[in-house]
């Protein structure tokens, strides 16, 4: 079985289970390279978003997952085949504080790399899984990325109900259904201070909450 | 292949009449009304024709199927009702171990209970032992949070999205003395229930003036409601060849399964307004969600089933 196929099949067990309704909002889908970033409360949050994406769009998009959880077993054949998951290093141990990664830049680099000119990314800024309540602080690495590459287009979306679907700490989901917001693209501006410019990403996730 | 029941046969062929004319009128209507501040209706009726073709095609295939087609398709039903339900309404994280339970052990347990023919513990799984089981579980999980309130919302979500609609495809197992069991039954209840529901609309949009429950449902009028039950009883009557019904006690019959699947409209429009919404879901175009098209059959099925079963099974 090619990984493409299994790739679509997931996709379309990723949609049925979660039954997601998807909306752009103010915004279209658009198979040049972007960042899309939203809120994390669900190990099945990437998978969802991924799936959600267009064909061809998800055809040149990775997610940017945690080594320490997706380095094992299964987990690890199918991110690093199926999803071509960027997998990058945590803090070890300290993955629920606000802390920064070991070495933020070599996280940087390594997602740099995978993204050469055409990839596009999925990025969960708040690094670790909420209750889904509240959207935490973001940490810096969507800054540093687009530090690097100016006028990256960065696309923010909502992911709703996730964290019922499988909270953190279940293992089997209840399939109620959610809902996926893309809202306008949004660029760093020049000069923009990392604190007010993560401040302004976050916002831009929040506000497609209710939409 | 079996040879085909002729009067199940006639059945299909009215049916298929019917949305032809839906169809036509729905075109000329298209047609003939050009008033700007009627396009938005007038599209989403054309929509509700569009879903009925398809809904009327997946229900006859499954019939044909034969019992296992039904079991299949309303076990499918239940689930997607039972989840636009409990989106809907408040959980909290304790909640998660007790609705996967709901979801994939009562559920599909409930189907195949029928599909064994086991009468006894189809009646009771959800109301005895599904009823405490869940605050067992809930009670387990640790969270008093809204105790009372989280644990009635799920045993209320199985009784109408599971419990009562699986009486329909339930009508598969009865033995009726000198009536063949087949789909004509289960066939005649979708059809004058479903029809109840869309000739009250129709009444209601052409003739509704006096709102019957404002505040519970904005769309429903006394001229939908007497006009729709009136002619659903008419076609009920109409329709006793295909029943084992003599033509007075159809005409009972169907006025009842229109009455129960008004009230289940109503009910189920409650919980909507309570919760702030227009629709349970968007997965039938221009209709809504399941929930949204089953709530009458959920409340008309299992008093159907249980007349049926008191006065014609021996």
């Amino acid at each position: 079985m090619s990984a493409r196929f299994l790739a679509g099949m997931l996709a379309a067990a990723a949609r049925l289970i979660s039954g997601v309704q998807v909306q752009w909002v103010d915004s279209v889908p658009d198979p040049r390279q972007a960042v899309y970033f939203a809120n994390h409360s669900s190990h099945l949050d990437f998978v969802v978003l991924w799936a959600s994406l267009p064909a061809e769009i998800r055809s040149v998009t990775r997610p940017v997952a945690a080594q320490d959880y997706w380095s094992t077993g299964l987990r690890h054949v199918l991110a690093v085949n199926v999803f071509r998951a960027v997998l990058v290093a945590r803090h070890a141990g300290k993955t629920d504080t606000p802390q920064e990664s070991a070495d933020p830049r070599l996280a940087i680099e390594h997602m740099l790399a995978a993204m050469g000119n055409r990839e596009s990314l999925i990025l969960f800024p708040e690094g670790t899984r909420g209750t889904g309540d509240e959207v935490a602080a973001f940490k810096s690495g969507l800054y540093y990325l687009c530090q690097r590459k100016p006028g990256l287009r960065l696309v923010p979306a909502y992911l709703n109900n996730l964290n019922r679907i499988l909270p953190k700490g279940e293992f089997l989901p209840v399939p109620f259904i959610s809902r996926l917001t893309f809202g306008p693209p949004m660029t760093l501006e020049a000069g923009e201070d990392k604190a007010d410019f993560l401040a302004r990403a976050r916002d831009a996730v929040c506000r497609l909450r209710d939409l | 292949m079996k040879k085909l029941d002729p009067q199940l046969v006639w059945a299909f062929l009215g049916v298929l009449g019917l949305l032809a004319v839906s169809s036509l009128i729905g075109w000329m209507i298209k047609l003939a009304v050009k008033k700007p501040e009627t396009q938005a209706a007038i599209r989403n009726l054309n929509a509700r024709i569009g879903a009925w073709w398809v809904m009327s095609a997946i229900f006859s295939l499954t019939l044909l199927v034969g019992p296992v087609g039904s079991l299949v398709l309303f076990g499918i039903l239940s689930l997607l009702a039972l989840r636009e339900y409990v989106t809907l309404l408040p959980s909290r994280r304790a909640d998660h171990r007790t609705l996967f339970w709901s979801f994939f052990i009562f559920t599909p347990l409930q189907y195949l209970l029928i599909g064994i023919h086991w009468y006894g513990m189809f009646a009771i799984l959800i109301p005895v032992y599904a009823f405490l089981f869940v605050p067992t579980r809930l009670a387990i999980a640790g969270d008093t949070e809204s105790f009372l309130s989280r644990a009635s919302t799920i045993q209320w979500g199985l009784m109408v999205c599971v419990y009562c609609l699986s009486y329909a495809p339930a009508l598969l197992m009865l033995n009726i003395p000198g009536y063949a069991p087949d789909a004509k039954l289960l066939l005649y209840l979708v059809l004058v229930d479903q029809l109840s529901d869309v000739l009250q609309y129709v009444w209601g949009k052409l003739l509704g003036k006096h709102k019957i429950a404002p505040v519970v449902s904005p769309n429903k009028t006394w001229e939908g409601f007497i006009g729709g039950v009136a002619t659903a009883t008419l076609v009920g009557t109409a329709l006793w060849w295909m029943t084992p019904f003599r033509p007075r006690v159809a005409a009972l019959v169907s006025l009842l399964i229109a009455l129960m699947g008004f009230a289940g409209g109503l009910t189920m429009s409650a919980i909507k307004r309570d919760r702030g919404v227009k629709d349970y879901g968007t997965l039938i175009r221009g209709h809504g969600g399941i929930l949204d098209r089953m709530d009458s059959m959920c409340f008309a099925a299992p008093i159907f089933f249980h007349l049926v079963r008191y006065f014609y099974v021996r």
